[in-house]
């Protein structure tokens, strides 16, 4: 379909309004979508809504006990956000291994989870950090809100429980709490400018020598960046030994159930993230 | 047909209009409908930086930019960086230290250089290679375009 109709909105509601119309294609950072387009994976719908004016969804702020991030906060945004920084470094760590400065300069947080990529850099951490979404509609005359758990937005590549007439607004995170520690490693074949061939995020409360309230959130792996439960049951409040941390490593590699792609084969997936795991948890232990 | 949007940005510090169609790049709109060819077309994915300008200050891959996009932005493209506060020291740079061989990543390097000098004037050299990483260059002349970033961030004063 050729596109009828452009729009630049510069409130939420405008936006919401428009999408309550029908269908449009949603323009942020434009780093996922001319590609999509060129490469003919994505066809234009008959509107075409560039959403990078609406203040609404810009910004990085504390507002309470949350972080909020807005849908059109870039990637260097993340990297150079102080809070993001301080509160949830592993997400810093994930920004600063992502793509090129010239795409996180356009690239933004909302595109990167809306485009629901099994390797997307940012989902891993934002799964350990326990981040939900913040998704708006404007159904009648009023605004509606509603909030979903990251763990429970992506359905499969491409694809998230987000309505047609939904607009990621922002994701939302909790403070961690004191002694919340979080790693995240991504393994390509190049630092720039590579789609993860697997990429883990762990984090928990450190007391101790263990671990608690642990979550591990794995990328490339499976259909959809996901939580590794029965991993993060092993590991749950029991003393980092070297032990654990074998035992922790290969739960995680028999929990996944990689595929073979042009990347790696599912064999060399399922060893890396054994072999990373018990990497990311030896310096937990050690730090 | 595809749908045309009026747009009006800042070009190079010179105010423009243009009519775009919709769903083009601002790289076809700059060589294209523009004639600003210094911008050269690589990969046109975002992987070879070849396309790279400034946008708002930020430097942007123009090959995923929306032309539309630029409408009411502030875009300087490698004809018209000399405004920026770094671009003769990397020029000069790129010229000293014979930086360039074919020349067809030149203007991205350039134009990137330029602006990871402006974000950080003391960038250490692994920064530089850190900073170019989103621009290839398949002549592989690597080790001489960081040499001439380095020494165009010698050239200047070190800001405290």
């Amino acid at each position: 379909m050729t596109i009828e109709r452009y729009v630049a909105p510069e409130t939420l509601e405008e936006a919401a309004a428009i999408l309550s119309q029908g269908g449009a294609t949603i323009l942020a950072g434009g780093t996922d979508l001319m590609p999509q387009v060129h490469s003919g994976k994505l066809k234009f719908k008959s509107v075409l809504m560039n959403i990078r004016r609406v203040g609404e969804l810009q910004g990085i702020s504390m507002q309470g006990g949350m972080i909020r991030i807005g849908a059109l906060a870039t990637v260097t945004d993340l990297l150079t956000s102080n809070v993001v920084r301080e509160k949830l470094p592993a997400l810093t760590e994930a920004a600063d291994q992502f793509a090129s400065d010239q795409i996180r300069n356009a690239a933004t947080v909302g595109g990167s989870l809306c485009n629901a990529s099994p390797a997307g850099d940012v989902a891993p951490p934002l799964l350990v950090y326990n981040a939900e979404v913040e998704l708006v509609c404007k159904p009648d005359s009023g605004m509606k809100v509603r909030t979903l758990p990251l763990a429970e937005f992506f359905t499969g590549p491409g694809r998230t429980r987000m309505e047609p007439n939904e607009l990621l607004a922002a994701v939302r995170v909790p403070v961690p709490k004191a002694g919340y520690v979080a790693r995240f490693v991504k393994f390509g074949t190049r630092p720039a400018l590579d789609i993860a061939t697997i990429s883990i995020a762990i984090g928990g409360v450190k007391k101790g020598r263990a671990l608690h309230e642990v979550r591990v959130a794995l990328g490339a792996v499976a259909p959809v960046p996901l939580r590794a439960a029965l991993t993060e049951a092993v590991l749950e409040g029991k003393a980092l030994d070297a032990g654990l941390i074998d035992q922790v490593a290969a739960a995680a590699r028999d929990e996944i159930k990689p595929i073979s792609d042009v990347r790696a084969s599912a064999w060399y997936r399922q060893e890396l993230v054994q072999n990373i795991v018990k990497r990311m948890l030896t310096d937990v232990a050690q730090g | 047909m595809s749908l045309k949007v009026d747009i009006s940005f800042k070009l190079n510090g010179v105010a423009r209009s243009a009519t775009v169609p919709v769903e083009t790049s601002a790289l076809e709109m700059l060589r294209d409908a523009l004639g600003f060819t210094g911008t050269k077309y690589g990969c046109g994915e975002g992987e070879c930086g070849a396309c790279t300008i400034l946008v708002d200050g930020a430097s942007l891959n123009s090959c995923l930019l929306f032309a539309v996009d630029c409408n009411g932005r502030d875009v300087v493209t490698i004809e018209g960086l000399d405004a920026e506060p770094k671009a003769e020291a990397v020029k000069k740079g790129f010229v000293d230290k014979w930086a360039v061989q074919c020349g067809f990543c030149t203007p991205g390097m350039v134009v990137q250089a330029t602006h990871l000098l402006n974000q950080n004037p003391n960038a250490t050299d692994a920064q530089i290679r850190r900073g170019i990483e989103g621009n290839l260059c398949r002549c592989t002349g690597y080790v001489k375009i960081v040499e001439a970033i380095a020494a165009a961030r010698d050239a200047v004063p070190r800001e405290a």
